[in-house]
C-alpha cells in the first residue's frame, strides 16, 4: 500500500486550508481510509486545536526531523477514529528547521502504512510552501470567491504548474449563495472561469463551520452541517466517486423560508 | 431575477465589478506586462512594420487575450491598400 499523498494550499491567509484539511481528513476516515494529516506550519500550528488534539502533544514533526522521535511517536490518534492521525508542527521553531527533502523522506516512512497523506501548507509562496509540496502527488488550492483570495490563488496555481506538481484542483469554501444571488459575490462559475482549473468542491459559508472549530470537532462529523457534507462529498470525489455538487440555493431557499416563519427579527 | 433589477436600476454589482478588475489584474499577474509596456511594444511594432509596409497606427490593436491557463499575444494590423 502506498498513499495518495495531498497538499491543501492558498497563498493567501485565512481562507480555511487548515478547515479543510481537517474536514477532509476526517471524512475520509469515516469512509474507513487510513489517514495521516501533516500540519506543515511551523510555527503557527492550528491543525491540532481544529481536531481538538491539542491536549495530547508529545513530539511534533520537526522532533521527527531532527531524530528525537521515530515518526510512529509523533503520530497523535485521533480521539474518534481509530485509523485517523495528526503529525503537529513545531511552535517555537520556524519554516527553516525543515526542508523540502525533509517532507520527502517522511512522507516515504509513512506510505506504507496508510491510504491518505494530507499536508496542510502555510499561507504564502516561501519555504513552508515549498515544503508542503514538495512531497504532494496532487494539490488541492483552497480559495474565497472574493478578489484577493482568488488573485492569490491565481499566484500558487502558476507557481504549482513551474514546481511540475499541477495541474492543481480548486476548493471554493465560503460561498454566500444569498450574497451571490444579490450579484454581490462572484459565482463558482466566475471563480472557475478566471482561474481555470478544475473543481473538486464549493463549501458553503455555514456557522455550523464556527461552532465546530470552537468545540474542536470538525463540521464534517455533523451530519446536519451543509459545510460539513459539502467537505464530505469532496472526500468521496477524491476516492473517484462521482458526486454531484450540493444544490445551495435549494438548501438557502428552504432554510430561508422556515427561518422567516420561526424567526421575524432578521437572519 | 436581480440582475434585471439592478440593470434596471443602473447600478452595476459588485460581482461583475470584481470579475472585470480581476481578469485584467490576473492578466498582468500572470505575465508581468502592464499596460504602459504593452502600448510601449505596440509603438515599437508599428515602427518596424512601418519600415517594411504601409500601415495606419490608428488601426493597430494589441491586446493579451487568456485561453485557459494560457496567456497569448495578438495583435491585429490591417495594411492600407495600395493605391
Amino acid at each position: 500500500m502506498a498513499a495518495k499523498i495531498v497538499t491543501i494550499t492558498s497563498g493567501k491567509g485565512g481562507v480555511g486550508k487548515t478547515t479543510a484539511t481537517a474536514n477532509i481528513s476526517v471524512a475520509l476516515a469515516q469512509l474507513g481510509q487510513k489517514v495521516v494529516c501533516i500540519d506543515s506550519d511551523i510555527g503557527l500550528r492550528n491543525l491540532d486545536v481544529v481536531l481538538g488534539l491539542e491536549n495530547r502533544i508529545v513530539y511534533d514533526l520537526v522532533d521527527v526531523i531532527e531524530g528525537r522521535c521515530r515518526v510512529r511517536q509523533a503520530m497523535i490518534k485521533d480521539k474518534r477514529f481509530d485509523d485517523l492521525y495528526l503529525i503537529p508542527a513545531a511552535q517555537t521553531r520556524d519554516k527553516s528547521a525543515v526542508s523540502p527533502s525533509d517532507m520527502v523522506t517522511l512522507c516515504e516512512q509513512i506510505s506504507d502504512e496508510v491510504d491518505w497523506i494530507l499536508i496542510d501548507s502555510p499561507a504564502g509562496i516561501e519555504r513552508g510552501f515549498k515544503n508542503a509540496i514538495a512531497p504532494a502527488q496532487s494539490v488541492l488550492v483552497v480559495t474565497n470567491p472574493d478578489v484577493s483570495a482568488v488573485r492569490d490563488a491565481d499566484r500558487i496555481i502558476g507557481i504549482i504548474e513551474a514546481e511540475e506538481k499541477g495541474p492543481a484542483r480548486l476548493i471554493i469554501n465560503r460561498l454566500n449563495p444569498q450574497l451571490i444571488k444579490r450579484g454581490d459575490m462572484l459565482d463558482a462559475e466566475d471563480v472557475l472561469d478566471l482561474l481555470a482549473i478544475n473543481l473538486v468542491g464549493i463549501v458553503p459559508e455555514d456557522e455550523t463551520v464556527i461552532m465546530s472549530t470552537n468545540m474542536g470537532k470538525p463540521a464534517a462529523t455533523d451530519e446536519k452541517s451543509l459545510a460539513g457534507q459539502a467537505f464530505r462529498n469532496i472526500a468521496r470525489r477524491l476516492m473517484g466517486d462521482d458526486v454531484p455538487l450540493l444544490d445551495l440555493n435549494l438548501k438557502e431557499g428552504i432554510f430561508h423560508k422556515i427561518s422567516k416563519i420561526f424567526n421575524t427579527g432578521g437572519e | 431575477m436581480s440582475d434585471w433589477l439592478s440593470k434596471l436600476s443602473g447600478k452595476a454589482n459588485s460581482a461583475e465589478k470584481a470579475k472585470d478588475r480581476l481578469k485584467l489584474v490576473l492578466i498582468h499577474d500572470r505575465t508581468d506586462i502592464t499596460p504602459s509596456s504593452l502600448e510601449e511594444m505596440k509603438d515599437e511594432i508599428i515602427k518596424v512594420i512601418s519600415n517594411h509596409i504601409s500601415i495606419d497606427p490608428e488601426l493597430v490593436k494589441i491586446q493579451m487575450l487568456h485561453e485557459g491557463r494560457e496567456q497569448r499575444l495578438i495583435a491585429d494590423i490591417p495594411i492600407k491598400p495600395r493605391r
